[in-house]
């Protein structure tokens, strides 16, 4: 009996060591892609929608300037690069450790983009005078248009 | 007798249609287009190729373009991509010879989009024709039903493109007017090269403008379109052939 309630209690305790090695992941043993980002500054949405929808985002305005020929739009492929490239390599998928590359390495997810674009910023800067509030209002709209995102779908 | 006449009222509307839309199209030309804006159908952007002013020897149209576009050549001329290329003719009973750059000629019946079997293959409100990579699949239909040979497969990997460029492996792309020039208001990069380097032979415009020096001289001009028998309403018309 004793015994039993020995063991008991070290399977409790073995759980919340576990339990706790988890709560703080992130100093811990879970890798982290190494994000560096270059530029400060606001991105077009909040990291977290970013992190959730980009990728949705540039399908959605990447068709409007293909087939549309709408050639400012706020998540375009060229404005992430303006940002984001690294100045080391000045691109965005050159290192591993570069912006797009070091985060879908991490997600185990294939990145194609840069099968076909160029991962490097144009020779002028890729959007001048963006306007962050009407690109924020049109963001918006845009999400909020999209109907039957499933789980992809952003908060209001 | 009930459908006649419904054919003829939508006739009337049409014909009024065509008169009422100069007026317009002037106003709203006036003002350009801004980059929110979307391509429209008031423009028809053309080129006219005036073969009397075409260059013999003169490539400056051809590395132009590869140079915009960043087609770079693996020394393999049967499988590199060709946007543009200068075809030289030469008349075996009379020794007249002259030349010109071939090119997509942007139809307004485009058979390359009649047979894309993923709609990758499209025509702009203003009358570009481009292909969609990212929905092409690489099965080259479209390349069998040009006429006038202008689509490439780009069958080596591609590095270091022109951002404003996007181009790669397994899907096939042609002439785009250099459409991220045009939507900037600029002209193509052949033109520009051939106005500087060659014999100022290409003259790019828009042909429903009619103040458009390119529009000006179509008018006056005798001009055609290359196998004009097809009936593809080419946006590329030549001069001399």
């Amino acid at each position: 009996m004793t015994r039993g309630r020995a063991l008991r209690a070290v399977f409790v305790a073995t759980a919340a060591v576990l339990a706790c090695a988890g709560a703080s992941a992130e100093g811990g043993r879970t890798p982290k892609p190494a994000v560096t980002v270059e530029k400060k500054g606001a991105c077009i949405a909040p990291v977290e929608e970013m992190r959730r929808n980009h990728m949705l985002m540039l399908k959605h305005d990447r068709d409007r300037t293909l087939r549309q020929g709408i050639r400012k739009v706020p998540a375009s492929l060229q404005g992430c690069i303006g940002c984001h490239a690294s100045n080391r390599t000045g691109s965005v998928v050159a290192a591993k450790d570069d912006f797009c590359a070091s985060c879908h390495a991490y997600a185990g997810v294939t990145l194609d983009c840069f099968e076909c674009h160029s991962g490097k910023p144009k020779a002028a800067p890729a959007v001048q005078g963006r306007d962050d509030a009407s690109n924020a209002d049109l963001l918006a709209s845009m999400l909020r248009g999209r109907g039957g995102a499933g789980e992809g779908a952003v908060k209001p | 007798m009930n459908s006649r006449r419904t054919f003829l009222a939508a006739s009337a509307g049409a014909i009024a249609g065509v008169a009422l839309a100069p007026g317009v199209r002037l106003i709203e030309l006036a003002s350009g287009r801004s980059p929110e804006a979307a391509a429209s159908a008031k423009n028809r952007w053309g080129m006219l190729v005036d073969t009397t002013r075409c260059m013999d020897g003169c490539t400056a149209c051809v590395s132009a373009c590869a140079t915009e576009n960043h087609l770079i050549s693996h020394g393999r001329p049967r499988t590199d991509a060709q946007w543009i290329r200068k075809v030289e003719l030469r008349d075996k009973r009379s020794g007249h010879a002259f030349a010109a750059p071939v090119m997509c000629q942007h139809c307004a019946e485009p058979p390359c989009v009649d047979v894309c079997p993923t709609g990758a293959s499209f025509k702009r409100a203003d009358g570009v024709v481009l292909v969609d990579r990212h929905i092409c699949i690489g099965c080259r239909y479209c390349m069998m039903a040009c006429p006038y040979k202008a689509r490439s497969f780009v069958h080596e990997e591609t590095h270091d493109q022109n951002p404003d460029v996007p181009r790669g492996k397994g899907t096939v792309e042609s002439c785009t007017f250099c459409v991220h020039r045009i939507d900037r208001g600029g002209v193509p990069a052949c033109v520009e090269a051939c106005a500087k380097d060659g014999g100022g032979a290409l003259v790019f415009g828009d042909l429903n403008d009619p103040a458009s020096e390119i529009a000006k001289r179509v008018a006056v001009e005798p001009t055609s379109a290359i196998r004009a028998d097809l009936k593809l309403g080419t946006a590329v018309r030549y001069r001399g052939i």
